[in-house]
């Protein structure tokens, strides 16, 4: 090997170690922050907290059926003392009511300072008499009767105040005493995973650890159900995973087959690979540096771009073959510069999206591409022997020529193809495409419906809208949440809304309890108060004397923190809703809606406007169904938007280096024909068309561009010898492959760019070849 | 030999009766009854308390299984009972319990719905059961059998003629009690 050779190999070996490191220490992730937005609204950032971190991203549903009732409860309990007793999982909920003697034992200790009914007035003689009266008429009811063995200590009903508070959401069934599906034939457990949502691994770990401790449970004729968003994202990794492996094995060995036929040499065909594998290596790196994080489906989507990447090595090495390296590089490399410059214009519109997915890609295809071309321009002539004993294209190009006559024949009814492929679209434009993100979701229908099952058994809250307070400190966070509280209760009972959950109720702020602690009398004014108040109701007020005693403990009671809650359901409540925020602290209260006639959605305009005019200032009333639907609207939006600036950079690049409108118009004709046709074809074939068959359509052009300028060369008067017409055959076909492997995906976002940009590049060629003038083959 | 002799009298006095009058005979009458609507005084004797709380109102049920409560005085409250959901209505605010989650609650409902409906399985599944009287005044008493439900609850003694329920008596473990009489209103 010749010295510049060997130093050429030593500074590529370099540079693809250096990048094989950074990719070692790269961070892959397969979760939904591929689709959320990078630079959100208010609102947005609501629902990228929730999916990345939140209570709803960290929900496990488990279902365990088979057997009878007995053994199924059995094995309810069974399973959550195992999965209890581990760092894995922050809750395990089965509804076995033994856990919840602790929380009603909190909440009686501390309900002078829970109780929002707790004020002077209620501890007036006129209060006293009234809240007394209320809890022995309660005892005339089944919903006094579970309170009266506290009627002694807690006469005024603090207690059921509290839980006549809490409740009103709906509850799972119940069967042998834990919580059972509707039609009581499966167990049900709720679990909080101590990973947060984005977290894969944990997540991963977390539901394995469930299924290894129902095996180990060892009872035959029960089965596991396990489902919630953490398995989403596991699932979604599992098939992406795959799908690379799969996908880049059956694009790897299409192009190999295609390059050993028209090269007919392994040593070049290895040789033609190492810029696609420079490129490949370099996308990863520059995404990886530039984001953090690489998502799974980026990494997808560099099957597709060996296909084109590859072409650069197939044109230098079936063009340069006759006069050498040199004269290749005066010939063709400014077309082919072109051409790497047009897709760059291409993917480059994607680098602008908010989508993230979407910049990634772009990201991806820039650095690919273009440290593959530039590996082809520098480096492929130091590695490839001197005496290049390339197959003799030319018989295949000649034929190829002569088709080229009879292509130029189908220029009209091309051209009524066109036509006829943009008149469907215009009329039926609304009716092609979607508008909702769900549909670019690796969730199966399948695993959606035992989803919604197990959600709908569980009556697991869906946790569509929440109104969110922020405050420097915890506690000015809950000070917040208290102040946004009265206006809900206000929302409550005007209807709007059915109710709404706060962790003030479980941990008021230290202002509310002080004022709660300083409206207790002391002991001698209470007695006194309550000779009054029991004058004429069938309770002495002798009776009362644990009331008093524990009255008076609460007015010296310390403030109830968050410390004291440890261990307990209410300081699980706690923390699920006060959250520290980017800047202090933010508190979400979830609503419900009011149900019945009134529906299960809630109106936002009310709801605003109270919070407006209540004062509760900064309160944002988030619903997190119409931010997440309103989200893809704002990125098919901004992709067509970029997809015209992309359009519009190539358009003006061509129009700057051709300088000619003419030629600019013949290569664009093709291009924009083929992209016609292609989604006037998919649309024939029953596909309903999103974001990503419009990247797609951008990329057509981008990547179709290359075929169209070499033809645009020709008509220049340069010629199209048949071994260069050989090479753009190859060059396409590889192309095609490349991104036609992507339309074997089940993953929709890579699905949707094969489908569009593998039979759009090579009709592109196709047309290309169609337009070309007559007689620049010759 | 007197023992003896007292003994077979029980068992003829016993036998005579479920000849006549049974359990099975009984749950066969109630459940014929397939609803209708009754008013109702019940008055909750507490020890704490130094007289009764009495409450008014009406009831209606519908068989197999929904029981609506609706107390006029002293506070108006509706309870609806459909399968094995429990809301209840009171000053504004709506309260739904799932019974399978309150023993003590779930009790109270087997008792008087097992009892309206003639369920016999349901009520056995609860209580051990014991009939005095005849058809036309007839006593059932309802023992709990499950140590939770005990803890809280001595006894339920429900009386009546033929298909119809008179009263209804909860005795809990601490000796408060309710005695619920209801009259029927029309229509049964």
């Amino acid at each position: 090997m010749r010295t510049g050779a060997v130093r050429t190999l030593l500074l590529w070996l370099l540079a693809m170690l250096a990048g094989a490191a950074v990719v070692w220490n790269s961070r892959f992730s397969a979760d939904m922050t591929f689709f959320l937005p990078a630079d959100p609204s208010p609102e947005q950032r609501v629902l990228v907290d929730q999916l990345k971190e939140g209570l709803v991203s960290r929900l496990l549903m488990v279902a365990v059926a088979g057997g009878d009732p007995v053994g199924r409860a059995a094995a309810s309990r069974q399973l959550a003392a195992r999965l209890a007793d581990g760092p894995d999982f922050v809750s395990v909920q089965n509804g076995d009511s033994a856990g919840q003697g602790a929380d009603r034992d909190l909440l009686v200790a501390h309900r002078y300072q829970l109780s929002p009914a707790v004020n002077s007035e209620r501890f007036s003689s006129a209060g006293l008499r009234a809240a007394i009266g209320d809890s022995i008429d309660r005892l005339a009811s089944p919903a006094g009767l579970a309170f009266k063995p506290l009627l002694a200590r807690d006469p005024t009903g603090e207690l059921y105040v509290l839980v006549a508070g809490f409740d009103g959401g709906q509850q799972p069934n119940v069967r042998e005493g834990v919580w059972a599906s509707r039609d009581g034939e499966r167990t049900l457990l709720l679990l909080q995973t101590r990973a947060l949502g984005s977290d894969t691994d944990g997540q991963e770990a977390a539901i394995s650890r469930v299924r290894n401790e129902f095996a180990a449970l060892a009872e035959p004729g029960l089965t596991l159900q396990v489902s919630g968003p953490g398995l989403f994202a596991v699932k979604a990794r599992a098939t992406i995973k795959d799908e690379i492996t799969r996908l880049s094995l059956i694009s790897t060995l299409g192009i190999v087959v295609l390059l050993l036929f028209a090269y007919r040499s392994p040593r070049l065909v290895v040789l033609g690979l190492l810029p696609v594998a420079s490129g490949a290596l370099a996308g990863i790196v520059a995404v990886s540096l530039a984001y953090g994080t690489v998502f799974g489906i980026t990494v997808g989507f560099g099957t597709a771009l060996i296909g084109e990447a590859v072409d650069y090595s197939i044109y230098y090495f079936l063009q340069s073959g006759r006069d050498g390296a040199a004269a290749w590089r005066a010939r063709f490399w400014p077309t082919i510069r072109l051409g790497v410059a047009t897709s760059v214009c291409g993917f480059g519109a994607l680098l602008f999206s908010g989508f993230p997915g979407l910049a990634q890609l772009g990201l991806y295809g820039i650095a690919g591409l273009v440290v593959a071309a530039f590996v082809t321009r520098f480096a492929l002539r130091q590695l490839a022997p001197e005496d290049l004993a390339i197959h003799d294209m030319e018989p295949l190009g000649r034929r190829l020529a002569g088709r080229l006559a009879a292509l130029h024949r189908l220029r009209w009814p091309a051209l009524a193809l066109a036509v006829a492929a943009t008149g469907l679209i215009a009329a039926r434009h609304d009716a092609m495409w979607t508008g909702n993100l769900s549909v670019l979701s690796t969730v199966s229908a399948a695993d959606a419906d035992v989803d919604m099952a197990l959600r709908a058994d569980l009556a697991a809250p869906d946790s569509r809208y929440f109104v969110v307070v922020r405050g420097n400190d915890p506690d000015a966070a809950l000070a917040a949440a208290e102040r946004a509280g009265r206006v809900l209760d206000g929302l409550v009972t005007s209807g709007d809304i059915g109710g709404y959950d706060s962790p003030a109720r479980f941990l008021p702020s230290a202002e509310a309890q002080a004022a709660r602690r300083a409206s207790l009398p002391d002991a001698a004014t209470l007695r006194a108060r309550l000779h009054e108040a029991l004058a004429d109701l069938p309770l002495r007020p002798e009776r009362l004397e644990p009331f008093i005693a524990d009255v008076e403990a609460a007015r010296r009671q310390a403030p109830l923190a968050r410390e004291a809650l440890a261990g307990s359901g209410l300081a699980l409540a706690v923390d699920a809703l006060l959250l520290p925020a980017a800047q202090g602290w933010s508190v979400l209260l979830p609503l419900r809606p009011a149900g019945g006639e009134r529906g299960v959605a809630i109106d936002p305009q009310p709801v605003r406007a109270a919070l407006a005019a209540g004062g509760a200032d900064g309160a944002l009333f988030v619903d997190l169904k119409a931010e997440f639907d309103s989200l893809y609207g704002d990125y098919l939006g901004e992709a067509l938007h970029l997809s015209l600036a992309g359009l519009a950079a190539i358009a003006l690049l061509l129009a700057v280096t051709l300088r000619s409108a003419r030629r600019l118009a013949a290569v664009m004709l093709p291009l924009l024909a083929a992209v016609v046709i292609v989604v006037a074809g998919l649309h024939l074939a029953g596909v309903t068309l999103h974001l990503l068959h419009l990247v797609g359509m951008l990329l057509i052009v981008a990547v179709g561009s290359n075929y169209a300028l070499f033809f645009d060369r020709a008509a220049q008067g340069k010629g199209l010898d048949p071994a260069t017409l050989a090479s753009m055959l190859v060059a396409n076909l590889t192309t095609v492959v490349g991104f036609g492997t992507l339309a074997l995906s089940t993953v929709p976002v890579l699905n949707a760019i094969g489908v569009t940009v593998g039979p759009g590049a090579l009709l592109a060629m196709l047309l290309a070849a169609v337009f070309v003038p007559r007689g620049t083959t010759q | 030999m007197k023992r003896i002799l007292v003994l077979a009298g029980l068992l003829l006095a016993a036998s005579g009766a479920s000849a006549a009058f049974d359990v099975a005979q009984l749950m066969a009458d109630l459940a014929r009854n397939k609803g209708g609507k009754a008013r109702f005084v019940e008055t909750r004797t507490i020890a704490l308390l130094d007289k009764p709380v009495v409450a008014t109102g009406e009831m209606t049920y519908t068989a197999p299984d929904r029981l609506e409560k609706k107390t006029l005085t002293p506070k108006a409250e509706t309870l609806l009972l459909e399968r094995n959901m429990l809301s209840i209505e009171r000053e504004k605010q709506k309260l739904t319990i799932n019974l399978g989650n309150q023993p003590e609650a779930l009790a109270f409902v087997d008792s008087i719905r097992g009892t309206l409906a003639g369920d016999r399985a349901a009520l056995e599944r609860s209580y051990g059961l014991h009939l005095a009287g005849t058809p036309d005044k007839w006593t059932l008493t309802l023992l709990p059998s499950d140590t939770r439900i005990a803890a809280l609850l001595q006894r339920i003694v429900v009386s009546g003629n033929r298909d119809r329920i008179r009263t209804i008596e909860y005795v809990q473990a601490d000796g408060d009690r309710s005695l619920l009489t209801l009259e029927p209103i029309a229509g049964r």
